[in-house]
């Protein structure tokens, strides 16, 4: 009688101590989370509140926005791989081998990390002025054919990507050079004496070696990049020329914010949290059959 | 830099690096790196102080003049006043150090429960802490708005309220995980010790692990400061009163319709603080970002 009456007081104070947290994420990720699920199959107007189905989901699949959106935020995805993924791996494989100097090099590497966002995008906003921007000028002085950056649908997308690569990239470089700094020197010397060159060593023994942690963040960086937001609704006020930076978060935002539609806006954010969860259970499932 | 740190054996070998060919190579390599690094990350931080310096025309002038011409400070002090710079780093440092105050409390103590006191399901809030963290940020921003619009029991509004941006940072299921690994390393017997000699919990967490902890605090307050920071459609969702805007939003609503040179100023001085901060606290920034991320 007595131990159980213990064991009960003991419960009483471990749940005191966790009951900040427990009322911060009931109010605000679990709450929210059943919330965003019954919404998404209710509409909201004038203050009352009717169950409509599925009304919400045939309504945004129908806006010719939902496709757009979806197919922008598709192409930011695969060009923010080829440079957000790309560039840091690269970035770190090059400062590994370097002697000299690596402090230095890893502390401006995540400096633009530090920085406001509003700082860094009107940054970019000034250098992509193609009257006065230091983007042409340069183009300009190398001969180089200039380009209108983000006032044009062709190019937006890819001057939002550059800029937010060179925002984010610290982080990961970062975590990869901390992962090549944990491969054994040994291995490269074995390649080295079966007569393995540069590029040989760095696909049988850097590649492998650090492929758990590329998988990782590759996963991580996709499911971020979906879900862009800040930088091209501050960039290019959201939707870009001819909608051409349109993403489905700015969408999930104009439908919420913009028309008070939070039935809608919520349909969609489920439809996005079924794409991601979908496309990490694949990926988790591939990775595992490689093994 | 004299000399250079001791190596590891890497993808190229020092040998190779002492021969005359490779020894030029690599300067080469370094010198290119480390001059494009500079002008890549610094060089925009090189226009922006010395963009505010410049005068309203010179600043979109073509060809971009590398120094200004004529220095004008006075832009600086213009900027301050013009965008009301003071009133939003106050509100800035205000909802970081608040945020901040709020995890250290709620997620220490949440995590010294769930790895010493152990309660009854324990491991189940854990799970459900860490599900969040699949959850993408953006699915639930319009449910997150719709409940600080109206507080669900108490039915209290935080809009315009600094409790709008505190109260959600606690429930930071990353933060309560990483403090949550390092307690469980801190030995039972020393716990048992403690109770032994009548401390409780609450004095238990104060002198015993709380001292032992401080790399692990470090990390966490780095971080919690930053996000706020950083943050933005969060702020300008649940702040739409400009009184209370932080830094990010308000010069963003506050720049069109200043001049050029002047927005130029306020995005410096508003870069200023977490560059600082950045560079002070750089070795624990770098480490706690690879501890955290790698090891788990």
């Amino acid at each position: 009688m007595a131990a159980s009456r213990l064991r009960l007081r003991q419960n009483l104070t471990a749940y005191g101590f966790l009951a900040g947290a427990l009322v911060s994420f009931g109010c605000f990720t679990w709450y929210p989370m059943v919330r965003e699920v019954i919404m998404s199959f209710q509409k909201t107007k004038r203050g009352r509140t009717s169950w409509v189905g599925l009304a919400n989901l045939t309504r945004i699949t129908h806006d010719p926005a939902f496709w757009h959106a979806w197919g922008n935020t598709l192409q930011f995805t695969l060009l923010a791989l080829l440079l957000g993924f790309a560039v840091p791996f690269l970035v770190a494989v090059l400062l590994n081998e370097l002697r000299h100097a690596k402090a230095y090099l890893r502390i401006l590497v995540y400096l633009p990390v530090m920085l406001p966002p509003v700082a860094s995008v009107l940054l970019f906003k000034y250098f992509y002025d193609p009257g006065y921007g230091l983007f042409n000028h340069i183009l300009h002085a190398l001969h180089l054919p200039t380009s209108a950056w983000l006032n044009s649908p062709g190019s937006a997308m890819l001057s939002v990507v550059i800029a937010a690569t060179w925002m984010n990239m610290g982080g990961a470089t970062l975590i990869y050079l901390a992962a090549l700094q944990g491969i054994p020197g040994e291995l490269y010397e074995a390649a080295e004496l079966d007569g393995a060159g540069l590029l040989r060593r760095i696909w049988h023994v850097t590649i492998p070696q650090t492929r758990l942690i590329l998988s990782l963040l590759l996963l991580l960086q996709i499911v971020a990049t979906m879900q862009v937001f800040v930088e091209p609704f501050l960039l290019t006020g959201g939707n870009g020329p001819q909608d051409s930076t349109m993403t489905v978060v700015n969408l999930v935002y104009q439908y919420a914010f913009n028309f008070g539609n939070y039935g809608s806006a919520a349909a969609l954010g489920l439809v996005m949290l079924v794409v991601l969860a979908g496309f990490s259970a694949v990926y988790v499932k591939l990775s595992r059959a490689e093994d | 830099m004299a000399h250079a740190e001791p190596q590891t054996r890497t993808l190229i070998s020092q040998s190779q690096l002492n021969r005359r060919g490779g020894r030029i190579v690599y300067w080469t390599v370094l010198t290119l790196v480390v001059g494009g690094f500079t002008l890549v990350f610094l060089g925009p931080l090189y226009w922006l102080v010395t963009g505010g310096l410049k005068s309203t025309h010179e600043v979109i002038q073509n060809p971009p003049t590398l120094f200004p011409t004529q220095l004008h400070p006075e832009t600086y002090a213009e900027a301050w006043s013009k965008l009301r710079l003071g009133r939003l780093l106050f509100n800035t440092l205000y909802y970081a150090f608040g945020a901040l105050a709020l995890q250290l409390v709620f997620d220490v103590a949440a995590a010294y429960a769930l790895s010493k006191l152990r309660p009854v399901l324990g491991n189940l809030i854990l799970g459900l802490m860490l599900a969040t963290l699949m959850i993408p940020a953006a699915v639930l921003i319009v449910p997150q708005y719709l409940t600080v619009l109206d507080l669900p029991l108490l039915h209290l509004n935080l809009i315009n309220s600094p409790w709008a941006i505190w109260l959600p940072t606690v429930a930071n299921a990353f933060n309560i995980f990483l403090l949550k690994r390092f307690f469980d390393s801190i030995p039972a017997d020393l716990m048992a010790a403690a109770a032994i000699d009548g401390a409780g919990p609450v004095r238990a967490l104060w002198s015993i692990v709380l001292p032992m902890s401080r790399p692990i605090i470090g990390v966490v307050s780095i971080f919690a400061v930053v996000n706020v920071w950083k943050d933005f459609l969060w702020p300008m969702l649940v702040e739409p009163d400009p009184r209370n805007q932080p830094l990010n939003i308000g010069i963003n609503s506050l720049a069109t319709g200043v001049p050029q040179n002047v927005v130029i100023a306020a995005l410096a001085i508003a870069s200023a603080p977490t560059v600082l901060f950045f560079l002070l606290f750089q070795r624990s920034i770098m480490s706690g970002l690879t501890s955290g991320s790698l090891k788990g």
